[in-house]
């Protein structure tokens, strides 16, 4: 692992100065907060990431999760994993958030990963994660060896010739649905950050992956307040019963008149280069009756501009089927 | 427990691990370039004998302890290699094994994942803290009498989680056990005596297990 020089900021203004001198375009290369650790270190240790400072955030004022005046939630950049998901608030009104952060990861690296953090998850394609392979990502314009390589869990949503990588987070799937907002301090000051603007897709830039840029600190993130009779669920499938990457899973933030379906919010994970927002599965469920054959329709518009390579081509029925289920469940009606 | 296992720590446990450790051990990485020059100065009276290590206050199963660490010691080569505390296990390295699981603050974690120098100021209690003398932790007395180990490498990472579940939401059931030590993996695969074990100490039912 490469040396380091740790800084410890006393507030976060002091955080975003000490780290506005990081490389914009590779979204801060050299200079990285540190909170958790989980996904940095790792990657340190791979060689990966390379930071020459780390801006020890742990200790600044942004672990509190707190009601907004307008009757949502604020979630601080620091809270840990582990207290968010069994914060009673989250649990009563937004449970979707709370079963996709259990689904993820163990219950250690839960106590140790924070909002931000994941928020800020890399992905776990292995080109990415080994240095003798070809990465656009890790080294921009190097190429791909994921596209033609062992491609089996990598994304079918989003891809483009240069980066196929899926992104690996769970949390992230309920707040797309929920229709989070992500709160950035940066080096000129704050912005608001709607969710499904925060990630990029990979284009012929995959190296950037948030509009966060050099010396910007996420804050927090705020949820909008609760739905009334709004149904969730999320539905995470994988290679074994825990402890493992989705290769499909969905989240659903649903409302029925009877049963008619009035507002509906689809999220998928384990397929898209990003947290993967599928409004066009949305726009087939609304105003229709709650059935099998709707949420079919559903997921085929959800995945109809799926692509797949060699290998992940069964993401795509394992989507659907994800897509149906994580409905069905969440209404309580039979399919 | 009711039903003592007869296994002492002193028997338990290496010898090794008791007493104090002497301070200011200065690990064997050796550090290039700048480093950490931002958090502390030298300590006083002179360099630090590593290149770029730093002070650092880890207070470990109650005692305190003044170190100088290279910044890149994670928790785990830390307490496995200054402190000479190798109860923790070295597993994977990269947080997928959970060999290493040790509690901070009374929450676990990995400590593979860690950078020793973000813990100034925190309690960590590894293996060898979680005893009471010469008694065993329930959950130590409760492992050794379901057998719930073989090789043993993974035991004391699975010890700690289990304590820790304790005090966790957790359901009563064998599987809400289970997805909450899935953290944990163990190569031997003693995970239904595990699972017994724990549900022994939390007084729930206990299926399965020793055969």
């Amino acid at each position: 692992m490469n040396s380091f020089e740790l800084v410890r900021p006393a507030d976060a203004g002091a955080a975003v100065a000490a780290a506005a001198s990081a490389t914009a375009d590779l979204q801060g290369v050299d200079v990285r907060f540190i909170a958790g650790g989980t996904t940095l270190v790792d990657l340190m240790k791979l060689g990966v990431e390379r930071p020459t400072r780390l801006v020890d955030v742990n200790r600044l004022p942004l672990a509190a999760i707190e009601p907004t005046p307008d009757g949502g939630l604020r979630i601080g950049a620091t809270a840990r994993n582990s207290d968010l998901a069994n914060h009673p608030t989250v649990l009563r009104d937004y449970p979707v958030l709370s079963q996709a952060i259990l689904a993820g990861a163990s219950a250690q690296l839960r106590n140790m990963a924070t909002t931000a953090g994941n928020l800020l998850q890399r992905t776990r394609c292995m080109y990415f994660r080994d240095t003798a392979m070809r990465c656009n990502k890790r080294v921009p314009g190097s190429g791909c060896d994921a596209i033609e390589g062992a491609n089996r869990s990598l994304a079918i949503l989003g891809t483009s010739p240069s980066c196929i990588a899926t992104n690996p987070s769970d949390m992230c799937v309920a707040l797309a649905a929920l229709e989070a907002t992500v709160h950035v301090r940066g080096p000129n000051g704050e912005r608001d950050v709607p969710f499904a603007d925060f990630h990029l897709l990979p284009g012929d830039t995959p190296h950037r992956e948030t509009v966060v840029t050099a010396g910007d600190l996420v804050t927090f993130v705020t949820l909008p307040p609760p739905r009334k009779g709004s149904k969730q669920h999320y539905l995470k499938l994988r290679d074994r019963a825990s402890y493992e990457f989705a290769l499909a899973s969905a989240a659903v933030v649903i409302e029925l008149d009877g049963e008619t379906i009035g507002r509906a919010r689809v999220a998928l994970g384990g397929v898209g280069t990003k947290p993967w927002r599928a409004p066009e599965a949305e726009s087939v469920l609304v105003g229709q009756k709650a059935d099998g054959a709707l949420f079919r329709k559903a997921a085929e518009a959800a995945l109809k501009n799926a692509k797949p390579q060699s290998q992940n081509g069964f993401k795509i029925e394992l989507a659907k089927r994800c897509i149906v289920h994580t409905l069905a469940t969440a209404t309580g009606v039979a399919v | 427990m009711s039903e003592g296992s007869g296994v002492s720590r002193r028997v338990f446990l290496s010898t090794a691990v008791t007493g104090s450790v002497a301070a200011a051990i200065v690990g064997p990485l050796a550090a290039t370039g700048r480093a950490a020059e931002a958090v502390a100065p030298p300590p006083a009276g002179g360099t630090p004998r590593v290149p770029g290590a730093v002070p650092l206050t880890l207070k470990v199963n109650g005692e305190e302890h003044r170190l100088e660490v290279d910044p890149r010691t994670t928790l785990l080569d830390c307490l496995r290699e200054e402190l000479h505390l190798t109860g923790t296990k070295k597993g994977c390295d990269h947080g997928q094994c959970g060999a290493c699981t040790v509690h901070v603050d009374g929450r676990r974690v990995n400590a593979c994942l860690s950078f020793a120098i973000l813990h100034e100021g925190s309690e960590v209690t590894t293996i060898e803290g979680i005893a009471t003398g010469d008694a065993l932790h329930p959950m130590q007395e409760a492992f050794v009498a379901c057998d719930g180990y073989q090789c043993g490498y993974c035991t004391s990472g699975q010890i700690m989680s289990a304590v820790a579940l304790l005090k966790e939401p957790c359901g009563p059931a064998d599987a809400d056990v289970k997805e909450l030590m899935s953290g944990n993996i163990c190569r031997c695969g003693a995970y239904p005596n595990i699972v017994t074990a724990i549900q022994r100490v939390r007084g729930g039912r206990a299926k399965g297990g020793a055969a």
